[in-house]
């Protein structure tokens, strides 16, 4: 009877429905990534492998393009979406209830409860006024709204690093001769980089992400990476946009992996 | 003495002044995409449809009628607008099934997660957070490479002798059903895995002590504890499901629209803008609902528990 | 009564006059420190002794500058401080977790408070090395604060406090993260450094043993007041009111009837129709009635005679002494706290009758 000892944790079927859902989780990425390495034409048929359609896609100055325009965006949107974050959640945290807090909290947090379609139609019929209006029709927008739904994703993490600090420690340093600024400079933000560091790059993997909203807000000849495989995927498509998403994907998980090890060192 | 009364005061404005200048860049950002132009699209929602897209600044309710109902072209008579209410229907429908479906996938996984060794625990969460931070647009296209005709879904099957010919799954409700399940799975494991770490596994072990069976333990125990994880999953599917886009466009095809792209339609091809923000106000109201059921119900559980 | 002469005659450091602190309006308003009033003496221990919420880190934390009064003055020197806020201070602070700055070394920690104060290099290499040398931590300067130990840590935010030479240093309960042998040693160190490097202590605690064995002058407060101020003697032998007889050390309280006062003494009948003479309180309002106190360790128990009588109802052997409970005749509990000797018990058991001989100079009168 030794072997049939009895485990208070486990739950009949409950692994391999855990398994299933990791099969469920990867079987597609896997395909999609063993796809851009096949040498053929189609999408259908193995071909062997081959690096052919990376070079293809590297080669293709529309794709180029819009690399770096979204790297140009995710940039600016995180950079500018972490400062403010950064800002407003020094203004909200590690303070009594204030008249206003609670507002100004719902209304940070309000871009990540409406769904995107909403805002980006929303976002079409202002800029495509003020578009007309001012005749200006640059990456300004795009940035403007990614900035905007970012600030919610950079505020979590700064804020929940600055609940988490000891008040004491700006306190001990006021009481030793620091004026304001030098207590944020050489007490608040260093123990604030960690949190500021995760904002940043979740802000930059939400804006290089988007789909819905750069759709919505470009302007022509403004796409994105993702808005120019959308694009691709209404047509006829080939391995190259296999390759194109395999690599985002690479990116994507080497961002993931470097903020999880930065969580991780924290705690 | 006034003096220390004075100096407390000022000191009180001070920081007033300092806490709303900290947080005016978010709030202005934030306000001018997204809060105002939500605002704009309320106010356009009750204006006349323009000939060639856009709206006359004449005050209408013709968007928000044309939300429920249709006008004859040829004798005016209404009649409730089918296409739309299908639509609306199918985006509920949809949203719950994805919603029921993640449910049952995603709890036993969280649950295996949570009884690994500590050590391993990490690797496993790590696991299901890779997929959740790639492109929402690649996992689609990458479902889409699994349930083409010729993917590697059907192949299976063919090979396995189940079917003869490929089964027709792109373009259907089922693509769309598919795309969602996988795409959401992520955001229904992490909530449920969170409750599930929480868990003391020493009230099991009360549980099995006073006679009850692995189905009691389960269902008497461990789903009432961490409901709240429960229904934070729920909610967390549920509210990108109902207002999904992209995942629609690409795998349902031009035929098997959800809101979402119901939305779209209005501002291209519809050209009825006011028509495209009653809708959006609607599909708003439909997640704030959601939304507002979530808090209630944490606010309750949150008190229940001390 | 006179003070210790150590401290007679000393300039005052720092003074608080009349402070209020309100927290809230109207009737809701919670009074933190109502009317409190204390001098604290050039190159003195002083502690601010009393249980949580008191007030007692209140008025610590208006002394730094965290927290402003709602009334009142804080003057350091005679010099109103108030408007001044904690960096422009000369008055520094050991906080009660510390408070030692993770992301940097333990000399970056101790260097901090001169780098502010814009001192050259030259100087404050010198003056860390000196502040680590006190405290003996000289050898784990470029440590990083979260590889150290409490105690550790403690002598390192101790360190960082003194280093700039504050005019009065602040301690916030700071022993009490300790164990208690490390605590013990601690206790000793801090009275060894207040008196080599001459600051103005200004001690908070809620333990009353760590406050007579370290203090020059203890106030004892409580709801927001402060009750007594005097000598760790004067605290523990004569105290003002029921309240702090009752918060340090065990005592026992007895109603007697006032019978004469004199030259500062009284003399007052026992219930048991036994007259004692006892000293009186500061502020005492002549009535009929009178509550007195009188230590365990100032009576005796005895198998004849003695000024009370009652019944043994426990006896508890600590070691070095035994508590005898009594229930007296006339009712209510008397204790007595008696050394033991090697060869023999204290030669009484439950149920015993037992007289109880009260010292000549034991009882006090209290002012309520």
């Amino acid at each position: 009877m030794a072997r049939a000892r009895f485990d208070v944790r486990s739950q009949p079927g409950f692994g391999t429905i855990a398994l299933f859902t990791f099969v469920v989780l990867y079987l597609p990425i896997i395909t999609l990534v063993a796809y851009a390495f096949n040498a053929s034409e189609s999408l259908t048929a193995w071909g062997g492998f081959s690096l052919h359609w990376f070079g293809e896609a590297a080669r293709n100055t529309a794709v180029q393009d819009a690399a770096w325009r979204s790297l140009v965006i995710a940039l600016s949107a995180a950079s500018v979406a972490t400062v403010a974050a950064t800002m407003a959640a020094i203004a909200t945290t590690r303070t009594a209830p204030y008249r206003g807090l609670g507002f100004k909290y719902a209304f940070i947090n309000l871009p990540l409860m409406v769904p995107e379609i909403v805002t980006a139609v929303a976002l079409l019929i202002v800029f495509a006024r003020v578009k007309v209006w001012t005749g200006y029709s640059g990456l300004g927008y795009l940035i403007l709204a990614h900035t905007a739904f970012c600030i919610p994703f950079a505020y979590l993490p700064i804020r929940a690093r600055l609940e988490g600090m000891d008040e004491a420690l700006e306190r001990a340093a006021a009481d030793l001769y620091a004026p304001p600024w030098q207590v944020f400079r050489r007490v608040t933000l260093p123990l604030l980089r960690p949190g500021i560091i995760a904002g940043f790059m979740l802000a930059f993997v939400i804006s290089l992400d988007d789909v819905v909203i750069s759709e919505f807000v470009k302007s022509g000849g403004q796409d994105t990476l993702p808005t120019y495989m959308l694009g691709q995927m209404r047509r006829e498509i080939t391995p190259e946009v296999n390759a194109i998403a395999a690599a985002f994907l690479a990116l994507s998980v080497v961002l993931v992996t470097i903020f999880f090890f930065i969580n991780r060192k924290k705690t | 003495m006034a003096s220390a009364a004075d100096v407390a005061r000022q000191e009180e404005g001070r920081k007033i002044r300092s806490r709303w200048l900290l947080s005016a860049p978010a709030l202005v950002i934030v306000f001018i995409a997204a809060i105002g132009p939500l605002l704009v699209m309320l106010a356009y929602s009750f204006m006349t449809k323009g000939d060639y897209g856009d709206v006359k600044p004449a005050f209408s309710l013709d968007g928000w009628f044309s939300v429920l109902f249709q006008r004859d072209m040829f004798d005016d008579t209404l009649s409730l607008a089918d296409a739309h209410l299908s639509i609306v229907w199918r985006s509920v429908r949809l949203s719950v099934i994805t919603t029921f479906a993640t449910l049952v996938l995603g709890f036993p996984t969280a649950y295996f997660i949570a009884t690994r060794p500590r050590n391993t625990r990490e690797v496993w969460v790590f696991l299901v957070t890779i997929p959740f931070w790639t492109n929402l647009l690649i996992r689609t296209f990458a479902m889409q490479q699994v349930i083409r005709n010729e993917g590697i879904l059907n192949s299976l099957l063919i090979w396995l002798g189940i079917i003869r010919e490929p089964l027709q799954i792109m373009y259907t409700d089922w693509a769309i059903l598919f795309g969602m399940v996988y795409v959401y799975l992520p955001l229904m494991v992490l909530p449920l895995y969170a409750s599930l770490e929480k868990l003391d596994f020493r009230l099991i072990e009360a549980g099995y002590d006073l006679y009850a069976g692995r189905l009691a333990v389960l269902r008497r125990i461990i789903l009432p504890l961490v409901k709240p994880g429960i229904v934070a999953g729920s909610i967390l599917v549920f509210i990108p499901s109902l207002g999904a886009y992209v995942i629609p466009r690409v795998l349902g095809g031009g035929k098997n629209l959800m809101l979402g792209n119901l939305i779209e339609l209005q501002f291209g091809s519809g050209r009825n803008w006011p028509l495209g923000a009653a809708l959006s106000i609607t599909l708003m109201v439909l997640v704030m609902v959601a939304m507002l059921f979530y808090v209630r119900n944490a606010a309750r559980s949150g008190g229940g528990h001390g | 009564m006179p003070e210790p002469a150590a401290v007679q005659g000393k300039r005052i450091a720092i003074e608080a006059r009349g402070i209020v602190k309100q927290f809230g309006q109207g009737p809701s308003a919670l009074r933190a420190l109502d009317n409190v009033s204390v001098s604290i003496r050039e190159n003195e221990f002083f502690t601010l002794l009393g249980p949580s919420g008191c007030g007692k880190t209140t008025l610590l934390r208006m002394i730094a500058g965290f927290e402003y009064p709602t009334e009142g003055a804080i003057l350091l020197h005679g010099e109103d401080i108030a408007g001044l806020p904690p960096f422009k201070r000369p008055i520094n602070t050991v906080f009660q977790s510390y408070a030692l700055f993770p992301h940097l070394s333990v000399w970056e920690n101790v260097a901090f408070g001169l780098q502010m104060l814009g001192r050259p290099s030259a100087e404050i290499g010198p003056r860390v090395a000196e502040m680590l040398k006190l405290v003996h931590m000289e050898e784990l300067a470029q440590r990083r604060t979260d590889q150290i130990s409490g105690g550790q840590a403690q002598r390192v935010a101790l360190a960082r406090a003194l280093a700039p030479a504050p005019k009065v240093l602040l301690l916030d309960e700071p022993l009490s993260a300790l164990d208690y042998k490390l605590r013990k040693e601690m206790q000793i160190e801090l009275k060894r450094m207040q008196s080599e490097t001459g600051i103005t202590f200004v001690f908070v605690t809620h333990d009353q043993e760590e406050a007579l064995t370290m203090s020059d002058r203890i106030a004892v407060m409580s709801k927001g007041k402060v009750l007594q101020i005097g000598s760790p003697w004067d605290i523990y032998d004569k105290p003002a009111e029921r309240f702090v007889a009752d918060f340090i050390g065990e005592t026992n309280f007895l109603t007697a009837e006032m019978v004469g006062i004199g030259g500062g003494t009284a003399r007052v009948r026992l219930r048991s129709g036994i007259e004692i003479p006892a000293t009186i309180a500061e502020g005492y309002t002549p009535g009929r009635e009178a509550t007195i106190v009188v230590r365990p360790e100032h009576a005796r128990a005895v198998k004849t005679g003695g000024q009370l009588a009652g019944k043994v109802e426990n006896v508890v052997y600590f070691g070095t002494d035994t508590h005898i409970y009594i229930v007296l005749d006339e009712g209510g509990p008397f204790m007595v706290r008696q050394q033991n000797s090697r060869s023999q018990s204290c030669g009484f058991e439950v149920g015993d009758r037992v007289g109880i001989d009260i010292a000549a100079d034991a009882a006090q009168v209290l002012r309520d």
